[in-house]
């Protein structure tokens, strides 16, 4: 059994998919606990369905290199869904059930009618899934993972007590002279950016898994704010790591095996945080 | 110059005007008290003042250096944050968010003055605890603390005394009397408290039922 995880590490792409995988789940856990506690948590489930609209589209047009076209769409998406919730007529979770679905229906179609592809059904399940077998990276896209996570990571430290604020209450924000906005448009483009990357991993029907479950773990046990970031990151790291040992293991595919440790953590932490108020 | 001058404000929403005609000068040390009925536009007037709303028309000018970094503001309510995992500590902090300025971190001066902040009212003992566990009253004295973090010339106070207990009340409204008078804030409070609006303020704003009426009280 272990012996089939110390074969599998001495391949380069796999060593790349661990590295991805962590970095990943730092920023998505960060970027979790913003937007769970903005009551946004779809936000991600909407943008992945944009991005998947998005490579269909790139796909169509032949482009050379599709993320060119999917992250600028991304997070254009993104501005529009998390800008102003309040003030537009369509409300927060509407706005992204509606962009999600509208996204995801003409990414399909284009690709029926398009798309060359011989396997057209499996190219889809591998987008919206995440691919069956270890996905396989190349030095490139760790490196734009790489560069992605080190400015998510800065951006929360540099900026950690005024997104709290904001996030906590923007009203008191806003009238202290703070621009709400832009912490609101900056941390748009980031989790535009995130989803994009972490699609390939973990496929876009998925990826809502590893916004939600660290935050919601992690709120399950602490009661501020910091101890909740920490133990985000910490949880998160830990399924994403689980997740793929045991999908090397068991040849599992990669982003179930990843949501469903992730789950099974939930639980856990569920469990021991009940325990803890009664106790 | 006044620190603050409202002119000709029109307040309101989409198409419905609440009210018209407004016309505030706030000056420094002074303290103004906005009474009416429920549902008269009093908290949308110190929104729209704050800038958290658009007038339907007129002008809100700040003169006299004061800039929007130096308001502190107490809001009426903040229902969003009920299961919000933040500590009081955290909270209080938070105040001082508009004087950052390009730091990332907030400064050791600034931690000892939210200390001090916590101690005047009463909930240093509590610093640690987690804020959606403490009673209304203990949440509007930690958000009290933070509006303090954050002023130095003007506090906007909406209702600071709903929830408290009669004797904090009186501390309550002891404390931000000693404000106004030792530290010159200018303080513009909404209160139903007719009569404490009439010891403590120097000018009342009363929204009656199609006009807003400004009196100076004392000089
Ligand atoms: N976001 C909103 N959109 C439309 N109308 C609103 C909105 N918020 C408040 N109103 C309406 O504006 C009017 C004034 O509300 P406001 O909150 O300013 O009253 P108030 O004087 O502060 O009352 P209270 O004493 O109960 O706090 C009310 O009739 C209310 O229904
Ligand atoms: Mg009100």
């Amino acid at each position: 059994m272990f012996e089939k995880l110390i074969t599998y590490l001495q391949f380069p792409f796999v060593r790349y998919a661990f590295i991805v995988g962590i970095l990943i789940a730092v920023c998505s856990a960060l970027l979790g606990v913003i937007l769970v506690l903005k009551r946004y948590s779809f936000i991600g489930d909407g943008l992945s369905h944009v991005a998947f609209g998005a490579i269909s589209v790139a796909t169509v047009m032949n482009l050379t290199d599709n993320m060119l076209f999917v992250m600028p769409a991304t997070v254009l998406a993104a501005v529009f869904l998390l800008k102003g919730g309040k003030s537009r007529k369509v409300h927060g979770d509407a706005a992204i059930a509606m962009v999600s679905v509208s996204a995801l229906a003409i990414g399909y179609l284009l690709m029926n009618v398009f798309s060359a592809s011989s396997n057209l059904t499996g190219d889809i399940c591998s987008t919206l899934f995440g691919s069956t077998a270890l996905i396989t990276l190349s030095m490139k896209d760790v490196i734009v993972c790489l560069v992605a996570a080190v400015i998510t990571v800065a951006v929360f430290i540099i900026f950690y007590n005024r997104i709290f604020a904001v996030t906590f209450d923007e009203d008191f924000s806003k009238a202290s002279g703070v621009r709400a906005e832009r912490y609101n448009l900056l941390i748009a483009v980031i989790i535009a950016v995130i989803i994009v990357i972490a699609m390939n991993l973990i496929g876009s029907l998925l990826i809502s898994a590893l916004v939600v479950f660290p935050a919601l773990s992690a709120m399950c046990i602490f009661r501020n704010f910091r101890a909740v970031t920490v133990c985000a990151v910490i949880f998160s790291v830990v399924c994403v790591l689980l997740g793929l040992i045991l999908s090397i293991i068991f040849s599992t595919p990669t982003g179930a095996t990843i949501v469903t440790c992730d789950l099974a953590g939930y639980l856990l932490f569920l469990l021991c945080g009940k325990i803890r108020t009664c106790g | 110059m006044a620190l603050l001058k409202c002119e000709d404000l029109v307040l309101g929403y989409d198409n419905t005007v609440l009210a018209s005609d407004i016309n505030i000068e706030i000056g420094t040390g002074e303290y103004h008290c906005i009474v009416g009925e429920n549902g008269t536009g009093k908290t949308t007037l110190m929104k729209t003042i704050l800038g958290l709303k658009e007038p339907l028309s007129g002008r809100i000018i700040y003169g006299d250096g004061l800039s929007k970094n130096e308001i502190g503001y107490l809001p009426q309510q903040t229902d969003a944050q009920r299961d919000f995992p933040a500590s009081v500590k955290e909270i209080v902090l938070s105040g001082f968010q508009g004087r950052l300025g390009l730091r990332p971190f907030y400064s050791s001066e600034q931690k000892k003055e939210a200390l001090a902040n916590m101690e005047r009212m009463g909930i240093s003992d509590l610093r640690d605890r987690s804020y959606r566990e403490l009673s209304g009253g203990q949440q509007q004295r930690v958000l009290l603390a933070r509006a303090l973090c954050a002023t130095e010339k003007m506090l906007f106070l909406d209702e600071p005394v709903a929830g408290l207990d009669p004797q904090v009340t009186v501390d309550m409204y002891e404390l931000i009397n000693r404000l106004n008078r030792e530290d010159k804030t200018a303080i513009i409070m909404i209160t139903h408290d007719i009569d404490a609006a009439r010891k403590y303020a120097t000018h009342l704003i009363r929204f009656e039922s199609n006009e807003v009426v400004t009196e100076c009280l004392k000089n």
